[in-house]
Parts: structure tokens; sequence; C-alpha cells
């Protein structure tokens, strides 16, 4: 059985190589700060499952302690140059793509087929992780088929590997910390805060107010938490059922469903999102940490406005 | 419950605001909520240790670098702006359309790991869309550059946030389903799926009319800013080359 486990040993030891390789690049401007934080994230990847919660904790704050007040900044990895990669582009035409698709579509096979391969009676993994199992081994695919149709050395590849890595920086745990932030919102209780508020605000009985401000409370409750999931359940106990369905008659399906919606508006909107706004962010090398935020904003808003006519207009007549 | 527990989302606003590093932004935020939603030093910093181990999965994507790497070493952004420049008819707008339809309907059909920021925006939609403004306007300034590759993340973004929701297996119909049933409303996927369709259509729409008028805004700026390579290609499309009279 391919245990998710196995995974996360993988990317551990990806990040690990990343640590070594940034202690032994003398040049490199904060090397030992770099190789603690790499160091760390790998520690927590190899052994998260087996360290105490409050080791993990303690060793992820000294992992954000070392960043610092400004960030890392990132490190000047030497790669092929413009020229060098035009010859290659025109060696190996459209051989290019093979690698680049192996990702997706290993991903996918992986996701419908592991499940299905039973051996000595146990699924080489489970339909809730297949996912993920898919796309760790479309990874490794994807990494051996390009060395080998590229005609490149294992070491170039974890080379390339690093100058990725450390180009995105310490964005890359920030998705993490971010739900750990989220997880302690909601050990403090600021869910029921928020929409305490929001449900103050609500004048009960008036149809379209009432849609408007579960639409754009869920917006602005997931903008908050960076996340649909955690502001749902909270928003719909709290506005959508009480008021919507059980006070004013409206459809339960059509509230959930676009409530839902709505709150992903507010995700489109928010640098609280991490994985989904900062991160591309930083891969796509943009200035601006919120260059994919700003894009998103307009499409958010306007779709915030056409989600609350389109509840308006559906919740009270099915 | 006291406002006081909202400490951590003012502490956010302001560090993102005043660009403080993020990491430390959001420990504090983490550390802070947690003292004043009363709970003490070690349970806070087990639950922040717990969450982060749990939330792992998020890291995996970082697997697909070394070959996202070895791609780009390879050439691959040189070969797909080669391929981009070849077909007349591409504009940034115009692929950027295409990939949020493929992104949208394959998400729509449970197949949302076609796609996404590591795996296809870097290695590849960002450099075609780039490409095909290149092809038509000549060397990109830096400004527009970073704007059409953030639109190029936008567009995977809201392809699959409203896609997928069509799709019954997926966590957000699941969850709707759970929360609803627990409060004693009982409903099926389906049911709950179809009302996602107004949404996604409506999504679609918006999103395809600012890409026409991405199209349109790089056209007006960058037939100012170089003369166009390829003096022939006006007319070739029947609309739009009117547009810069408006």
């Amino acid at each position: 059985m391919i245990r998710l486990e196995y995974v996360y040993i993988l990317a551990g030891l990806l990040f690990g190589v990343t640590a070594v390789l940034e202690f032994r690049d003398h040049a490199n401007p904060k090397r030992l700060r770099k190789t603690v934080f790499w160091g760390i994230y790998s520690i927590t990847f190899l052994f998260g499952s087996v360290l105490p919660p409050l080791m993990t904790g303690c060793l992820v704050i000294l992992m954000v302690l070392v960043t610092g007040w400004k960030d890392l900044g990132y490190s000047k990895v030497e790669t092929a140059a413009e020229p060098q990669r035009r010859q290659s582009a025109a060696r190996l035409k459209d051989k290019l793509f093979i690698p680049a698709l192996c990702i997706p579509f290993v991903t996918f096979l992986g996701t419908l087929v592991l499940p299905k391969i039973v051996i000595a009676g146990h699924p080489l993994t489970t339909d809730k992780n297949a996912t993920l199992v898919g796309l760790g081994l479309s990874a490794v695919v994807a990494f051996i088929v390009a060395l080998w149709l590229f005609r490149q050395k294992f070491a170039s590849g974890l080379h390339e590997g690093r100058r990725l890595l450390t180009a995105v920086g310490t964005v890359t745990v920030l998705p993490q910390l971010l739900a750990a932030l989220g997880a302690l919102f909601a050990a403090a209780g600021v869910g029921q805060v928020v929409s305490g508020l929001v449900t103050d605000f609500i004048p009960a009985d008036a149809k379209f107010l009432v849609v408007a401000a579960f639409a754009v409370g869920m917006a602005l409750f997931t903008m908050i938490m960076g996340n649909a999931f955690a502001a749902f359940p909270v928003m719909v106990a709290g506005v959508g059922l009480p008021l919507i369905v059980h006070r004013l008659g409206g459809d339960p399906a059509v509230m959930a469903a676009i409530g839902m919606l709505s709150g992903y508006c507010g995700t489109l909107m928010t640098p609280m999102a991490a994985n989904f706004n900062i991160v591309p962010a930083a891969l796509l090398e943009l200035p601006d940490q919120n260059g994919v935020v700003k894009v998103q904003i307009p499409t958010g808003l306007i779709l915030l406005a056409v989600n609350i006519l389109l509840m308006y207009f559906l919740v009270f007549r099915f | 419950m006291h406002l006081l527990t909202l400490i951590g989302v003012l502490i956010v606003i302001i560090g993102f605001a005043l660009r403080v590093n993020a990491l430390l932004v959001v420990t504090v935020a983490g550390i802070a909520t947690g003292f004043a939603g009363g709970l003490n030093v070690i349970a806070i910093i087990s639950e922040f240790g717990r969450a982060f181990t749990e939330n792992r999965y998020m890291g995996l994507v970082w697997l697909t670098l070394p070959v996202i790497g070895l791609l780009e070493r390879g050439g691959l952004k040189e070969r797909a702006q080669e391929l981009v420049a070849r077909v007349r008819s591409a504009t940034t707008g115009r692929i950027l359309l295409l990939y949020l339809a493929i992104r949208q309907l394959t998400a729509t059909i449970g197949l949302s790991a076609l796609g996404g920021q590591a795996q296809m925006v870097r290695p590849l939609i960002a450099p075609m869309a780039e490409a095909a403004s290149e092809a038509r306007f000549g060397e990109l300034p830096d400004q527009t550059r970073f704007s059409i590759r953030a639109h190029a993340a936008a567009v995977d973004n809201i392809g699959v946030f409203f896609g997928e929701d069509i799709f019954l297996a997926m966590g957000s119909v699941l969850l709707i389903k759970g929360v609803l049933d627990e409060n004693g409303i009982h409903l099926t996927p389906l049911h709950i799926a179809l009302w996602a369709i107004p949404t996604a259509i409506s999504v679609f729409i918006i999103h395809a009319v600012r890409l026409m008028l991405l199209d349109r805004r790089l056209r007006r700026e960058l037939k100012v800013a170089s003369t166009p390579p390829l003096p022939h290609e006006s007319g070739g499309e029947g609309k739009g080359e009117g547009a810069p009279k408006e």
C-alpha cells in the first residue's frame, strides 16, 4: 500500500536536499538562516507524524523566527541561459511537452486507478488520499521521464528543484501556517464572534437585505478566514437556516449552494487564501505579492452582486 | 465571547498592509488570538503544530518543482512561445479564455487535477499568454508582462473554483450536504450541485468579457508603445481592429 506518509517523506527529502544545497553555497546571502529554514521544514515533513504537536509547534515558530522581519530573499542559482534554452528547444521540439503533460495525466490516472488496484487484499491507496498520492507519483514519473528524454543528470534535477523552491521562497510554508491560524481562530471562537456581528446588523424581515447580508457575510468571513469551508457552517447556522429558510421560507438547496459560491467570491479577493493567491504570485515571480488578488477583485465583486440577485430571485421560488 | 478574539484579524490586516514578512504576521496573529481566546501557551503552540502537520498536504505541490525546473532548462517556455507565435489568431485574451473554458469544464466532471498553478500555469499557460502578445507587439514592458501573468493565475483559480462545485463528489458539495444534514435538512448531492450552475455560467461570462477587455487594453497600450512587427496582421480578425477609435 502506498501510504500518504511516503509522499510526505519524499517532499521532506526534497526540502532536506534544498537545505544542504543552500548550506554548501558559500556565496549565498543569509546562508545559515536559509539552511535552518529548509532544514526545519524538511523535519516537519519527514517526522511530522511521530513528533508531538508541541515539539512541531516549537520548530515551526523557530522556522518563522529565522525568516526575520523582511523575509529571506531568494538565492541565486545558475540555470541554462536563454540562447542555450532556445537551442535546446529547437533540438527537443514537442518532446518537451511530454513530461509537462505527465504531471496532470499521471495524477488523474492515479486518482482513478490506484484505489482500484488490490494487492494481497489491500488497495494500493485509499480513495481519500488518491489525488495526493497521484500527485506525488506524477512528480516522480515526470521527473524520470524528463531526465531520460532531456539527457540530464539527477543532480541537475535537484538543482532545478532548489532554484524554483528558493524562488518561491518562504511563501512555500504560508498556506500551512494560515491553516494553523485558522485552527487557532476556530479554537478561540472567532467564528461565533463574526457571525454574531453579522446577525446583529440584519433587519430580519426585509428579504432582499437578508439575502444580501448572508452573501456578503459569507464573502467577508471567507476573506478573514481565507477559506469558505470555515465560514460556511457558521454562516448557515447563524443566518442561512434561521432567517432565510425557516423564517422567510427560502429553499435550503439554493441558499446553501449559492451561499458557498458567494464565499468563493471572497476567496478570490483575499491574501489569506495563500495557496491560491500568494503562492502563484511567487511562482510567477511577480514583484507585487497581491498581483493575482488585484486581478481577481473585479470578477469577485461583480460575481458577488450576481449571486445576490440569483439567490434573491431563486431562493423564494422553489 | 468578546471582540478581543478578533485581535488576530486586526494583526493580519495591519501586518499585510505594512508588508511585514507574512510568516511572522500570521504566527503572531495566531498566538495573540489563542491568548485572547483564553488558551495557555502550551495549548497554543500544540494547536499550531498539530494544524501545521495536518495540513502538510498543501506542501506536496512543491514536489513538481524539480521537473518544472528541468522543463524550463530544456526550453519549454521557448517552445511554447514558438508554437503560439505561429497561430495567427492567438491573442493573450483568447488563450486565457480557452484555458478558462477547459479548466472549468474539466473541473465540472471531477478532473480538477488537470491544472494548477505549479503544474500548468507557470510552465505552459503564462508563457503562452505572454508569447501571444509578444508575437503581435514585440518585446513587452515588465508591467504588462506581470499583468498578463497575474491574469493567467486568476483564470486557473476562477475555472477550478466555479467548476468543481458542480461535481457531485467534490468536497464543497459534500460539506454542504453534511452541514444541512446536521441541521435536519436532507438533500441529495445532485440537488445541491444543480444550484451551482447559474453562478458557474455567470462567472464564465463575466470573466470572458474581462479577458476580451484585456485584449483591447493590450492592443491600445502596446500599439502606441511600439510599431507592430507584423504589418499584414491588421484586419485579419474581422472584428476588433476598429476598436482604437472608440
